[in-house]
């Protein structure tokens, strides 16, 4: 960790209603990633499915060092950002299965989990391809004033793309208040980090554009909270952005059934190790145990969550196929000079609902 | 058909007269006064063309960015979909290619991607050289790869009233807009109106001038040889309509078909190369939906198959050129 931003890391503490709050979303996503592989299994959902599966903590920690009206982009492997961000589940359940119902009226799918009800302004199936766009959203709020940051999540892979390099170098110059958050699974797809970084530590990289480039563990929720939250509170202060790398890992393959021929580019004692060890979800139950959270209010929790996730996917399967009549909506805004207010979208009073 | 510049003749707003390169600058600075949230990024765009810009608006709304054309019109994208109207400019067009994968899988797709559940309202600027010695890395005409791709709107109008109109027009419009100027028109001087609220609306052909022998279309800088070829052919007695799409997408193909049922005859110009260029895509339509008007095959005068050459003895006649417009027009009769 760099000198400058460890003397600022701030012992943020987590708030008891925050923890179980922190609890509920990695557990939101754990269940509907699982529950999606089940419909997935069964022919319910169509195309790619991406789950991230063990990378609960990068995410939910992240999503819990901002407000409500911040914004972020994500990734391919985006289920987890809206549900981290505090989404609902029924129309995310929907847009799997390409319903009407869905929150991208089944024009997005699994790789595309646009939610602007929670500030996703884009999820994007090209790897790399959202980090100008997170970028310009933290240069739309400089130039507007607003205090909003953007979080910005890319793989381990994006960090290879020219669209990393070139954000980077702007959010730099023009201190934009914006976090890259690098969920560092370790392989693009096949390739490891090794076989494809020249140098391997990416928060390094981040030196060279003239950031603060921190590494965290990644399966440790407290840990990437106090991480963001600084990195956060510094782009609100309007001194820039930071790149943060939460080294996680992805239990599952790079997209449910994918086969891999030849010699496997993991092992399964690997595999076995981080389940075993290092899941995210087991480590911060023992955590909140630890610290005297009961085990009732945790299998209440527990039992809210399952009972979300059926009403998703109830509300998924009822949700009727986009009519064909409809194929060409969406395509433009007919209203020139018109501008929906994005703020106002942010709004929602209901946010922890299904 | 009355031509847009009879139509201002008997109109009572005022005009001025305007270079095109004048009437694009005053487009972006009456909107950048109208709409504080439009704004300009470009290389280098703070000297070149943006100065009035810069000294008016300063340097929260005109923005240098670096070289790094992928990333800075992404970043533009971003900021359209987060309360912004960005006017990127790219400047030569070659460098769009650089720039293409934010444009069409990003801008052209995130509406649609996400049900509507944001708004692009982007505008992408860059200009073309023609006959220039730029060689083939700074004299592409790249919009028929665009043509090709939904969600975007496509303009290249040839006249500074033109210009002005369509360009407010597509700072306005809510979607992602490229437009294409070509740099041989820059220069050109016209009647502009001065109402600031004087818009063009984007998807509306012009006729140029008016005939009934034969119909040419004529895209963006090949307006200049065309209507020179225009005056030559009217002498041997040929009538000739001249008709402008100004928008190439979404293409009014009607008023197209409309001059052709006068005139028969359809020759389309161009300088972008042969190959799936707009007239192919005018010709595919005609044949489609107007076989019936044609009473000679349609014509297309356009560049070769082959780059851009650097040598002007090599680049000299490779765009079509008034006398190649005449010998095509000489064929149909």
């Amino acid at each position: 960790m760099p000198a400058i931003f460890a003397e600022k890391v701030m012992v943020m503490q987590l708030s008891r209603s925050q923890k179980l709050e922190g609890y509920r979303r990695m557990l939101r996503i754990r269940r509907f990633e699982e529950e999606g592989m089940r419909l997935f299994e069964g022919g319910k959902i169509p195309g790619f499915f991406h789950a991230s599966v063990g990378q609960e903590a990068a995410i939910v920690g992240a999503c819990l060092a901002l407000r409500d009206d911040d914004t972020m982009t994500g990734t391919h492997r985006s289920h987890g950002h809206p549900i981290g961000k505090g989404a609902h589940l029924n129309a995310l359940m929907a847009e799997l299965m390409g319903k009407e119902g869905g929150i991208c009226k089944g024009r997005g799918g699994s790789m595309h989990f646009a939610d602007s009800s929670v500030g996703i302004i884009s999820e994007s199936g090209i790897v790399g391809g959202g980090i100008p766009l997170a970028t310009g959203c933290a240069f739309s709020a400089k130039l507007r004033g607003a205090d909003q940051v953007t979080l910005c999540f890319l793989g381990d892979g994006a960090v290879n793309q020219g669209t990393f390099h070139e954000s980077l170098n702007m959010a730099s110059l023009w201190k934009l208040p914006v976090i890259y958050l690098c969920e560092n699974n370790g392989y693009a797809i096949t390739t490891s980090v090794a076989q494809s970084h020249g140098q391997p530590n990416i928060a390094l990289r981040a030196m060279g554009f003239g950031m603060p480039g921190v590494t965290v563990d990644g399966q440790n929720l407290s840990a990437v909270y106090e991480v963001t939250t600084t990195a956060v509170t510094c782009a609100r202060a309007g001194e820039g952005p930071t790149l943060i790398v939460a080294d996680t890992y992805r239990f599952d393959e790079h997209n449910f059934g994918l086969a891999i021929p030849g010699e496997p580019y993991r092992t399964a004692e690997e595999v076995e190790a981080y389940k075993r060890d290092r899941d995210p979800l087991v480590i911060y139950r023992t955590v909140l145990i630890e610290e005297g959270i009961s085990e009732e209010t945790l299998s209440s929790i527990e039992d809210e969550v399952l009972e979300a996730i059926k009403q998703a996917v109830e509300f998924g399967l009822e949700s009727p196929p986009p009519r064909s009549e409809t194929l060409s909506d969406y395509m433009f805004n007919l209203f020139s000079a018109g501008h929906r207010s994005f703020l106002a979208a942010v709004k929602r009073a209901d946010r922890h609902a299904n | 058909m009355q031509t847009d510049a009879q139509k201002l003749a008997t109109a009572p707003s005022p005009h001025t007269q305007m270079t095109y390169l004048e009437a694009i600058v005053q487009a972006q600075v009456e909107e950048m006064d109208r709409d504080e949230r439009v704004v300009l990024l470009g290389e280098d765009v703070s000297i070149y063309g943006g100065g009035r810009l810069l000294q008016r608006f300063g340097n929260n709304r005109v923005w240098n960015v670096p070289i790094s054309e992928g990333g800075f019109t992404g970043l533009a994208i971003g900021a359209a979909i987060s309360g912004l109207r960005p006017i990127v400019d790219l400047s030569t067009a070659s460098f769009v290619y650089l720039a293409s994968d934010q444009i069409i899988n990003q801008a052209s797709k995130l509406r649609y991607m996400t049900g509507g559940q944001i708004d692009i309202p982007i505008v992408f600027r860059c200009f073309m050289y023609s006959a220039a010695s730029m060689a083939a890395q700074h004299s592409d005409r790249p919009y028929p790869l665009f043509m090709n791709v939904p969600g975007l709107k496509i303009i290249s109008p040839t006249s500074p009233a033109d210009i002005k109109g369509l360009m407010k027009a597509a700072i306005r419009d809510g979607n992602p807009v490229l437009v294409f100027e070509d740099a041989s028109l820059w220069s050109l001087k016209g009647d502009v109106p001065t109402n600031p609220d004087d818009l063009i609306p984007i998807g509306k052909a012009d006729v140029k001038h008016a005939g009934k022998d034969v119909t040419l279309v004529a895209i963006a800088g090949a307006i200049r040889p065309t209507m020179k070829a225009v005056d030559a052919l009217a002498e041997e007695g040929i009538s000739v309509e001249v008709v402008d799409p100004r928008t190439l997408k979404p293409l009014d193909c009607q008023t197209i078909k409309t001059s052709l049922a006068e005139t028969g005859r359809l020759v389309i110009v161009e300088n972008a190369h042969r190959v799936c260029n707009v007239g192919s895509e005018i010709a595919a339509v005609v044949a489609e939906e107007a076989f019936h008007l044609l009473k000679r095959p349609i014509l297309r005068v356009c560049a070769p198959d082959i780059h851009v050459p650097f040598s002007p003895a090599l680049e000299k006649g490779f765009f079509p050129t008034r006398d190649h417009i005449i010998a095509a027009v000489r064929h149909l009769f």
